[in-house]
């Protein structure tokens, strides 16, 4: 299996085929390789369907947008900025969720300067998953919870994100461990039951693929 | 955690706050079946998860019996039982009357409380298909809605592109209300808001029809295909009701009250 790597989150909208559009990303894993935490039905759902629709939708909003601009036309581009934040983040954050996620037999916890850094901000390990457990169950309707890297501050936060907005444009933080909490990540599983999801999907998290995103960013 | 309190425990407590008639009549006549649910220990809660008006699989096909249940018992149950919470110790307020400030009481009252009020207010705007197809719009709904969008063709149009994922949101509801000047608009609210709440829209607004388009609402059976949803949705929309919301709101320009 091939670990992929990490790749700053800025880096996610340039690659792209020769035509210049986004693409669905292949997943690092078979569509089973999560089971029992997360079917493999509502991965091949996920991924086929939900993230497919953002990269179609937002290779539309970007093909008008080249348009608008090329002719000058600030109206249509202001009035495109809501499909391409939805969509644009949608993309990114999907990206990341499926290269920070891992069959569970390969997750092991961090080490290195991603550990020390963890026990920095957070006490320790489980510490910081309780923490951000918490903040990304509390997440009203859609959004994201995201272990991130302060580069002013050169430390890790926590926050969560609403709908598909995505961490750095939001925030400034660079995104290192992303939680999708949209019904949709875990509804055939769960049913309204987030909290269980949310407690059993740290059994899937890459932290090799975190290690990688945190080398980078710090 | 649900706890049984005696009758007996239960008058000194209703008694000793300023409750609306109608709280306090709800209140008692549970009580008076010699035992209340309440969600906390110590107090009656003041809300209640009301019976669906129909079985679980009533609005089947368009809307599926496991969802159906899911929705009314774990989801709606949820909200009723965290807005309970969220009121406890405080005088007992209408469930129409808490949605005006709900997002200055905080985020208890606003996503709980709206929660309720918009489930309470969703199942009993719905009938089984079979029923709702002999039910239409009246006169006087009928030229608000052609003056505000063409056609009713053209108004379930708008509702889509409203409804649709991304345009505004990705949880939250698609309505049909009556605003300040007795026109129709369409809009939607986030996450478990809606227009009865100060502060989330230019104005109060009144709803008179309105959908969940949060994905629990529809995933079961649905899954990622909103449009198709939302599409089908019409089926099972009772329109002797939205006739009724549509008089309750023009005469008093209040929210329509529901049950619980």
């Amino acid at each position: 299996m091939i670990r992929s790597l990490a790749r700053p989150a800025s880096a996610l909208l340039q690659r792209r085929s020769m035509s210049g559009a986004a693409t669905l990303p292949s997943l690092p894993y078979a569509y089973d390789a999560l089971e029992p935490t997360i079917s493999s039905t509502i991965m091949e759902i996920h991924h086929t369907k939900h993230h497919n629709t953002y990269v179609v939708n937002l290779n539309a909003a970007l093909e008008k947008a080249e348009a608008a601009s090329k002719s000058g036309d600030a109206n249509a581009l202001i009035s495109l900025a809501p499909a391409i934040k939805f969509n644009g983040g949608g993309h990114i954050n999907h990206t990341l969720f499926w290269e920070n996620l891992c069959p569970s037999s390969e997750s092991s916890p961090p080490t290195g300067d991603l550990a020390a850094a963890i026990d920095a901000a957070f006490g320790s390990f489980d510490d910081m998953k309780s923490k951000m457990s918490a903040q990304t169950i509390a997440v009203q309707g859609s959004g994201w919870g995201w272990l991130g890297y302060n580069k002013s501050s050169s430390s890790l936060e926590i926050a969560t994100c609403a709908n598909q907005d995505p961490l750095e444009a939001t925030t400034g933080l660079v995104p290192i461990v992303g939680i999708d909490v949209w019904e949709h990540a875990y509804y055939l599983d769960y049913k309204n039951v987030r909290p269980d999801y949310v407690g059993k999907i740290w059994d899937v998290i890459d932290w090799k693929c975190a290690e990688a995103r945190f080398n980078a960013a710090k | 955690m649900i706890m049984k309190l005696s009758f007996a425990l239960l008058i000194p407590a209703v008694a000793s706050y300023n409750i609306p008639a109608a709280s306090r009549r709800e209140i008692l006549k549970k009580a008076s079946a010699a035992a209340i649910t309440v969600a906390a220990p110590g107090l009656a809660g003041a809300y209640d998860l009301p019976d669906l008006p129909y079985a679980f699989d009533a609005l089947e096909p368009w809307i599926d019996a496991p969802t159906m249940k899911i929705h009314h018992d774990m989801h709606h149950q949820t909200y009723v039982t965290n807005v309970n919470k969220a009121t406890e110790g405080k005088p007992a307020v209408d469930i129409v009357a808490l949605q005006t400030d709900a997002l200055a009481a905080g985020p208890g009252v606003r996503n709980s409380g709206g929660g309720h009020y918009n489930h309470a207010f969703f199942w009993d705007e719905m009938t089984p298909a079979d029923k709702a197809s002999k039910t239409k719009p009246s006169s006087a709904l009928q030229s608000k809605i052609n003056a505000a969008f063409g056609s009713t063709e053209g108004m379930k149009e708008k509702f889509a592109a409203a409804a649709a994922p991304g345009a505004v949101f990705g949880s939250g509801w698609c309505w049909v209300v009556v605003n300040g000047k007795d026109e129709l608009e369409i809009v939607g609210t986030p996450n478990q808001d809606n227009p009865l709440m100060k502060g989330v829209k230019d104005e109060i607004k009144y709803p008179i029809l309105g959908l969940d388009v949060w994905e629990h609402a529809y995933y079961l059976k649905y899954q990622n295909r909103r449009p198709e949803y939302v599409g089908n949705w019409w089926n099972v929309l009772n329109w002797d009701k939205v006739n009724e919301n549509f008089d309750y709101v023009m005469k008093n320009h209040a929210g329509v009250p529901v049950r619980g």
